[in-house]
């Protein structure tokens, strides 16, 4: 492989995958709205 | 009496839109499509139609199907209807509901053959098979005959067809939050554990020494080496463009409906891009790290440009995974069609929604009452491309369900959404609520550059030349001799320009040709579409008699 190629597939490998670690992390941390909000898990009683 | 649906958590709902996203696809298509279009070059321009095409089109369908969810719609003909205030708009909507029966017809058969593959793993069926022997397996499993027989009768693979659709029917009769994402939550996971492992695999793989130049590096030089020469290239364009239309399951009407269940101060621009991206990092990171690297390891790259094709997965893969010992070559055929399993069902699962969320919400019929006739429906549109795999059915099913209506859907709603709903409104449905900042080109991505996109991958489809000669078919044309139509585009597949007309009989000696099976599945769809029609059009007339539905 060469080293034009190999630059290639870690730079498009690693940024769509740190992007998509980034993207899950936020979602995660990010607070959920007041309630109701879309989802039931969170929810003291169910709807 | 209807029970309300809703999401149970927030990553429940993303891990079931990218399995929705995540399909055979990720795994056989991209890769093989990276091939088949200069590896490196092809590479660029499918990013960039993510970009400008992929996440605008996300953002279209997820913006389109929260706004439905304000007025209690749960199905495009409905939400179209809503955005535009027209009632011929929501008769474009019937696609929305139409693919998803045209698809997971032959989908869920397809996804039974992974099924049934574990299992024959697990036998250890492929231990000592060589290449021509697994090959020979699946003519076989799904009874391919060489004897000019009309029907093919694959009792075992009807048997896992019935099981892969009861277990579809058996999770969507459980709703969302019970059912689909509870699904999600155990399928993507396993689904990413498993392609870790054969990704690690094929990219370690190295020289086999089963041929001169089996070598897993060759491939992965070959899909990564830097190009800029498909910038250049119309063709190289517009097959990035499809597969990236394709891999993200746009035009479906599923994302809609999911996305429907969401409250209007939620979310949906992070959601949006999250699950975008998941699709992205399976098959970028992993669909281009395992078939092609692997089997050129063990075939070389001359094998695999000749013969790369959606049918590897099941022809060819099983050999490969033998190289490595009985133990392991069992653990990674369990692994390889276990997670082909969760992608498919993951996305089968998503197409069953727009006919549930339609007529429960429109019908006021039961969860269970919509699965167990969505499956009866299934189960009988799937009977002809099963019986008549030979005869050309399968595929004019996936051609008309799997790839024209989708585009047509595609390019209908995101002109909707950007120019009849008006691009401000629009902008302001995705943004509002949104835990991340969206750049504000993706607005003028969305009035100008997505449209323009669907509609050059479009009238490619429409016009494809013979052998994606596209200057050559230019000079014929120009100079007077017509243009000359790939047997696949569009316009042949229509008025069958290529097609000497003693060819165009149904039947010859009083047997049926393939023509006659595959005019009568034409036939089929379209009697599926009126169906849908007919039933959004007896939906109008009650909602018409019943009082408006409160904003939420």
């Amino acid at each position: 492989m060469s080293t034009s190629a190999i630059i290639m597939m870690l730079l498009v490998q690693g940024t769509v995958t740190a992007i998509t670690g980034y993207l899950f992390y936020k979602v995660l941390t990010t607070k959920p709205k007041p309630e109701p909000d879309s989802y039931i898990e969170n929810d003291s009683d169910p709807r | 009496m209807t029970v309300k649906e809703a999401w149970g958590s927030r990553i429940g709902l993303i891990l079931a839109m990218a399995g929705n996203a995540v399909g055979l696809g990720n795994f056989l298509r991209f890769p093989v499509k990276a091939v088949q279009n200069g590896g490196g070059e092809f590479i660029i321009p499918y990013l960039v139609c993510f970009l400008v095409m992929g996440l605008p089109l996300l953002f279209v369908e997820w913006g389109m199907g929260r706004f439905g969810g304000k007025f209690g719609d749960h199905s495009t003909p409905f939400i179209l209807n809503n955005m535009t205030k027209k009632n011929f708009w929501k008769y474009f909507g019937v696609f929305g509901i139409f693919t998803n029966f045209g698809v997971i017809a032959y989908y869920t058969y397809i996804e039974s053959w992974t099924l049934a593959y574990v299992f024959e793993s697990i036998k250890g069926t492929f231990v000592g098979m060589d290449i021509q022997a697994v090959g020979n397996f699946f003519n076989e499993y799904v009874d391919i005959k060489s004897d000019g027989s009309i029907f093919n009768w694959p009792i075992k693979a009807i048997i896992f067809f019935t099981i892969t659709l009861a277990i579809n029917i058996y999770i969507l009769s459980k709703g969302l939050s019970g059912g689909i994402e509870k699904a999600a939550k155990i399928a993507m996971p396993l689904l990413l554990v498993f392609g870790l492992f054969l990704a690690i695999r094929g990219l370690t793989l190295g020289k086999t020494g089963e041929c001169v130049g089996c070598d897993s590096n060759v491939a992965l030089a070959f899909i990564w080496e830097p190009s800029l020469n498909g910038l250049w290239n119309f063709k190289t364009w517009l097959e990035a463009a499809g597969q990236v239309f394709f891999t993200l399951s746009v035009g479906m009407g599923t994302i809609q409906c999911y996305a429907s269940y969401i409250r209007s101060k939620d979310d949906i621009a992070l959601n949006a891009v999250s699950a975008g991206f998941m699709n992205e990092f399976v098959e970028i990171v992993l669909g281009a790290s395992i078939v092609i690297p692997i089997a050129v390891g063990y075939l070389g790259m001359d094998w695999v440009m000749e013969n790369a094709g959606f049918m590897m997965a099941f022809k060819t893969m099983p050999f490969l995974f033998d190289n490595w010992g009985a133990t392991l070559g069992i653990a990674a055929g369990v692994m390889w069609f276990g997670l082909l399993f969760f992608a498919g069902v993951t996305s089968s699962l998503a197409m069953g929604t727009p006919w549930m969320g339609f007529m429960e919400h429109e019908f006021d019929w039961s969860r269970k009452k919509a699965a167990f006739v969505f499956g009866c429906i299934v189960f009988v549109l799937a009977i002809p491309p099963i019986i008549l795999f030979q005869q050309g059915v399968f595929d004019e099913y996936d051609y008309w369900s799997g790839t024209v209506s989708l585009v047509v859907f595609a390019l209908a709603e995101v002109i909707i959404f950007g120019w009849v709903f008006g691009i401000d409104k629009a902008w302001h449905e995705v943004t509002h609520g949104a835990d991340i900042k969206i750049p504000t080109i993706f607005k003028f991505f969305i009035k100008w550059v997505t449209p323009l996109f669907i509609s050059v991958v479009f009238i490619g489809a429409l016009i494809k030349p013979n052998g994606d000669q596209w200057a050559e078919s230019w000079n014929s044309f120009t100079s007077g001799n017509g243009w000359i139509f790939d047997n696949g585009s569009i316009l042949n597949q229509i008025f069958r320009f290529n097609t000497p007309a003693t060819e165009l009989k149904w039947f010859v000696e009083g047997s049926p040709t393939s023509l006659f099976f595959v005019d009568m599945s034409r036939l089929l769809l379209t009697l599926t579409f009126l169906f849908v029609c007919y039933l959004v059009y007896v939906a109008s007339k009650k909602r018409n008699n019943r009082i408006p539905v409160e904003h939420k």
